[in-house]
């Protein structure tokens, strides 16, 4: 959500103000000092920064604002400058899981926007919006790359392929009574907001080797090739691989 | 016989764990990094600039000569920012590519480095697909823990470094001077050039931004040479590139061919259009490339022939509609896009784009009023070219290049309402009689 049609500034509340207990906050400096080591200058750190606020707090505090202002000799308006440019970066209590929609064109025509009103009539709640239990957040989401699979749906941005608006109902349902939900690419399961945003700091969580290389759409142009035995040209027998004249047959 | 798809970025992607340094090893993989340390870094240039690869970010500037252009080393740290940002509605080739193989762009990374005198690479990556960035990540351990990357790589007493980082949700940083800013930690804002990032990037220091695709190239073309690699493409488009059909074809999905495929070869392999349906418009290139209709079918994909043809290659993002789909609905929905996405940093993308989605919103709900279609042109005219960088430019495209194939539609858009000339029901591919059961349940 880049620039001014984004609601204005950062609203921070006094209770989100609350410092950080010792223990917290000695956690938070280690990990902030792991992360300004990554950068020639300690600046780039801030977009990881904020990431790891949300980690702890589920959206970006006041008091995260002012850790990361702290860290990186920023003013507080600098980082909540930068904090309401980027829409990953919440500023209210974010639900466990994010769930996104794709509503941009080519999903919403293939079935996104079917989806997003059947799940916003299930969920009662609109675009940024969080479930009474806390549990999830529903968001209309741009295009997520993954268009040869729309429509396309994201849980804690984790793919969700070829959705339909029941595939995308038991999927919520299934997130709010608390079991595991296997993304269509991804990890074993979807984390949780708080453990995905730690992730997006930049810290493993061991889960790199968990899923599918590619998905089928992904590997349909290779399984055909595969099937018709074309192949590049080796570097000796360059054989002709320009494209082949005229239209196919 | 001809081979019509050339895997070569995407050759592997079915291997078990494709993604691990064992199979991308098990597969030749880090032998053009040893092949490049073996040879003067103005050599490793000379050949991928002797290839001629154009960039596959969108723009399609050449790569060897975006290196060659960059400042001379003068002691100071120089910096490779890889391009993974990938948002431009319909792409959808990077994601997957780094997904199913990262070591190809780290290696690309740090070959690509080598041959600008740069010790040091980011890869800028959207927040947006956290397991892409655990898969990043950990390949980038692997390779250092092998020795592919850090202060001594292979013994050749070459430092080389990747470090890859996550953007928070934003498609302007994508543009490469909002990513440097981004990545400096400040608002995805793009800056004025000149300086370009070859003199004056990344913290002030000679950069270049180069697209996922461009740099996971780089390792075949120094294996194979320049001639391998000139060996598929046109003369002025070379190479291989990664297709993305989606949208209203039987089967979407990645293809990876020539240069100068035709779209009607590519929706052939996928299939053909979905059954009992017609093809009506399409993007060569993205949202931001002007729309395209069954009378372009067999344009050559490749630069020139596109951009002879009114449109952009762009990021080859092929986005199939059918006759199912309402034109004025397709565009509306991407003027919501720009305008969500516009920076605000120069006024005639910032208010023009807001202007246009009123216009075009009335126009899909057929309340268009008298002369809504000249003020669409008007505004266009105003935006582009006089915007600051070219996301203003791109929310024309789509308008402009509806407006001339299908104006009627526009002007039905006075009075009737998109849903009603085209109910969307018969554009989504499942059955949506089970859409308002599902949603009581
Ligand atoms: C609004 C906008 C968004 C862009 N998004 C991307 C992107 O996601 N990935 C990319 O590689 N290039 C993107 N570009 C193009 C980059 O500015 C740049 O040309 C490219 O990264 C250069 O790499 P290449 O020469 O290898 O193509 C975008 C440009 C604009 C104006
Ligand atoms: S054209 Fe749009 S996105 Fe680009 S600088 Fe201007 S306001 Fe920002």
């Amino acid at each position: 959500m880049a620039g001014h049609d984004a609601s204005g500034h950062l609203h921070v509340s006094a209770a989100s103000k609350a410092p950080y207990d010792e223990a917290t906050l000695a956690r938070l400096h280690e990990d902030a000092a792991a992360v300004v080591a990554r950068y020639p200058q300690k600046r780039s750190a801030l977009l990881p920064l904020l990431h790891l606020v949300q980690s702890v707090d589920g959206y970006v505090t006041g008091r995260g604002l002012e850790f990361c202002a702290q860290v990186l000799d920023l003013t507080t308006a600098d980082v909540s400058g930068v904090a309401t440019f980027y829409s990953q970066y919440k500023r209210h209590p974010n639900g466990d899981y994010t769930v996104g929609v794709c509503t941009n064109t080519l999903c919403a025509v293939m079935g996104g926007d079917a989806i997003w009103e059947a799940v916003s009539e299930h969920l009662g709640v609109g675009h940024d919006e969080t479930t009474a239990d806390g549990k999830i957040t529903l968001e209309r989401i741009e295009c997520n790359a993954a268009c040869d699979y729309a429509p396309v749906v994201m849980a804690n941005w984790e793919f969700f392929d070829n959705q339909t608006p029941s595939s995308t109902i038991d999927l919520v349902d299934e997130l709010r009574a608390g079991h595991d939900v296997v993304p269509t690419r991804g990890a074993d399961k979807v984390c949780t907001f708080k453990e995905v945003s730690r992730v997006l700091a930049g810290f493993h969580d061991g889960r790199a080797d968990e899923g599918v290389a590619a998905g089928p759409a992904s590997l349909l142009g290779l399984k055909i090739a595969h099937e018709q035995g074309w192949t590049a040209p080796t570097p000796d027998s360059r054989a002709a691989a320009q494209p082949a004249k005229g239209a196919a047959k | 016989m001809t081979a019509r798809l050339t895997p070569v970025l995407t050759a592997h992607w079915d291997q078990p764990r494709a993604w691990t340094l064992a199979a991308y090893e098990s597969t030749g993989g880090y032998a053009a990094l040893r092949k490049a340390l073996s040879m003067p870094a103005a050599d490793v240039l000379a050949e991928v600039k002797s290839s001629a690869i154009r960039g596959r970010g969108g723009a399609g500037f050449p790569a060897g000569l975006k290196w060659s252009f960059m400042s001379p080393p003068d002691g100071g740290p120089r910096y490779l920012v890889v391009n993974a940002d990938e948002s431009e509605p319909g792409t959808c080739k990077d994601i997957p590519l780094l997904m199913a193989n990262p070591h190809s762009v780290i290696e690309g990374a740090a070959i690509s480095q080598y041959a600008m005198g740069s010790d040091h690479a980011f890869i800028y990556l959207r927040g947006e697909v956290v397991h892409v960035y655990r898969r990043l990540m950990r390949a980038v351990e692997e390779a250092t823990a092998a020795g592919y990357l850090g202060t001594d790589v292979l013994g050749s007493g070459t430092t080389l470094r990747v470090t890859p980082h996550a953007g928070a949700g934003a498609y302007i940083c994508g543009e490469e001077t909002a990513l440097l800013d981004s990545l400096e930690g400040r608002r995805g804002q793009p800056r004025l050039k000149p300086p370009f990032p070859g003199a004056a990037g990344l913290y002030a220091r000679p950069t270049s931004v180069n697209n996922v695709e461009t740099i996971a190239s780089v390792p075949g073309i120094l294996l194979n040479g320049a001639d391998w690699f000139k060996s598929m493409g046109t003369e002025k488009s070379t190479g291989f590139g990664i297709f993305s059909l989606s949208g209203h074809v039987t089967n979407p999905g990645q293809f990876e061919a020539p240069l100068g495929i035709t779209m009607r070869e590519l929706i052939d392999l996928a299939g053909g259009i979905r059954r009992g349906h017609r093809i009506k418009f399409w993007t060569p290139g993205g949202s931001s490339t002007p729309i395209f209709t069954e009378e372009h079918l067999d344009i050559p994909l490749d630069f020139d022939s596109v951009a002879a043809a009114g449109s952009m290659l762009g990021t080859r993002a092929l986005q199939v509609f059918d006759e199912t789909v309402s034109v004025v609905r397709a565009v509306s929905r991407w003027t919501d896009f720009y305008a969500h996405e516009s920076c605000g940093k120069c006024t005639p993308c910032r208010e023009g784009t807001w202007w246009l989605k009123q216009i075009m919103e009335r126009l899909e709900h057929g309340q268009g009023q008298p002369g809504d279609i000249g003020k669409l042109d008007d505004i266009c005219d105003n935006i582009l070219g006089r915007s600051f960088c070219a996301l203003g430019d791109a929310a024309t495209m789509p308008i402009s290049s509806a407006i001339k194939y299908f104006r009627e539609e526009f002007e039905a858009g006075m009075h009737t309402p998109a849903a009603e000339l085209f109910s969307p029901d018969a554009s989504v591919l499942f059955d949506t009689s089970e859409v308002k059961e599902a949603a009581k349940a």
